[in-house]
């Protein structure tokens, strides 16, 4: 099974039903199944922070949401991470799209690959990195931790693990 | 009018529905006037009420009212495009458009200059979108309540603020008291 299945089965499995996606190129095919999906409503977002006021009030309406981004959006979310998702204590899993690994083909990811881990450290935000395809298997466990914890959870994938899809 | 005026106008219609506030003064006037557990109060990220109070439209099928400002929307104008293209019918969003950032001093924003909201509003695809005086406010948004097409009222009004304590309540229990208000 491709790793976009298993993300999608992961999804499934924790009745996630409510995606917010700003795309990046090696989420295509996650966000091309999400679209076409009849149980997970898809609505993307224009930055990444609006996408997470969209799943704040989703999860507030019961629904059970999911952000999916790129690595880059940590420079523009950290406020909304801080002040809304951790201050009102809510669940959002988040699947990033980790530029700027080996493999990179565009320096400028690397820049903020770097920054990366130390922003989510810093923000005590349990984080997962995803390097070999076999990794996806963890998915379904992880999205299950994050909402039993009721905090943000960052699932990094990055250019090896995307091998798989 | 200014913003406390025409909050105080919509509280008979309101103060049973779910309702959205925007940071700062527009939350802590409503908590002031009227505080209900169906009422969430923002206490930081400016300019996410309009994209929480979409989110939350979307998840369920009761009213929502957003309660925005002017300088919130003109901070997250990307909301105005995903709410076009994700119509929920149970959906208002009212920005309370005083033409300045209430909360830090009553500085000009450019909805006190020359950008309308309205228009781009309309420009983003949003299909019902009503520009109104501070006065007419509460006949719109009863209208608006009463129907059941997604709308877009933006509330023209004075500038000025009303004395308010700042939210000391935990944020927890805010949210957790609004769902509780949602699932009833």
């Amino acid at each position: 099974m491709s790793v976009n299945d298993v993300i999608m089965q992961a999804m499934r499995e924790n009745s996630i039903d409510f995606v917010t996606t700003v795309p990046c190129k090696q989420l295509a095919g996650v966000i091309e199944k999400i679209e076409q999906s009849e149980d997970i409503r898809h609505v993307p977002a224009n930055r990444e922070d609006e996408g997470m006021g969209l799943c704040a009030g989703a999860y507030m309406g019961g629904a059970r949401p999911a952000i999916i981004m790129q690595n880059t959006a940590i420079g523009v979310t950290i406020n909304a991470l801080a002040t809304l998702i951790q201050f009102y204590r809510m669940p959002l899993p988040m699947l990033i799209s980790y530029r700027g690994e080996v493999g990179e083909p565009v320096a400028c990811q690397v820049e903020m690959a770097v920054h990366t881990k130390a922003l989510l450290n810093q923000l005590n935000i349990p984080t997962y990195h995803f390097h070999q395809p076999e990794d996806a298997a963890e998915t379904s466990a992880i999205l299950s931790h994050c909402f039993m914890a009721r905090k943000p959870v960052a699932l990094l994938m990055d250019a090896t693990f995307w091998k798989g899809a | 009018m200014i913003r406390s005026d025409v909050l105080k106008t919509l509280i008979p219609l309101i103060s049973d529905q779910l309702v959205v506030t925007n940071i700062g003064l527009p939350s802590q006037e409503m908590h002031l006037l009227d505080d209900q557990p169906s009422n969430f109060y923002m206490l930081g990220t400016m300019g996410l009420a309009s994209s929480i109070g979409l989110g939350l439209a979307l998840a369920q099928d009761k009213k929502v009212i957003a309660i925005d400002g002017d300088g919130s929307v003109l901070m997250n104008f990307g909301t105005l495009p995903t709410i076009a293209n994700n119509p929920a019918p149970n959906f208002i969003l009212l920005i309370i458009d005083n033409g300045s950032y209430g909360s830090t001093g009553d500085q000009t924003t450019y909805t006190g200059m020359k950008t309308s909201l309205a228009e781009v509003a309309r420009a983003c695809g949003c299909d019902t979108v009503i520009e109104c005086s501070a006065q007419d406010t509460k006949s719109v948004v009863e209208t608006a309540l009463a129907g059941d097409k997604m709308t877009i009222i933006i509330s023209k009004c004075e500038s000025g603020n009303i004395k308010v304590p700042v939210i000391e309540m935990d944020p927890v229990v805010i949210k957790d008291r609004f769902m509780k208000a949602v699932n009833a």
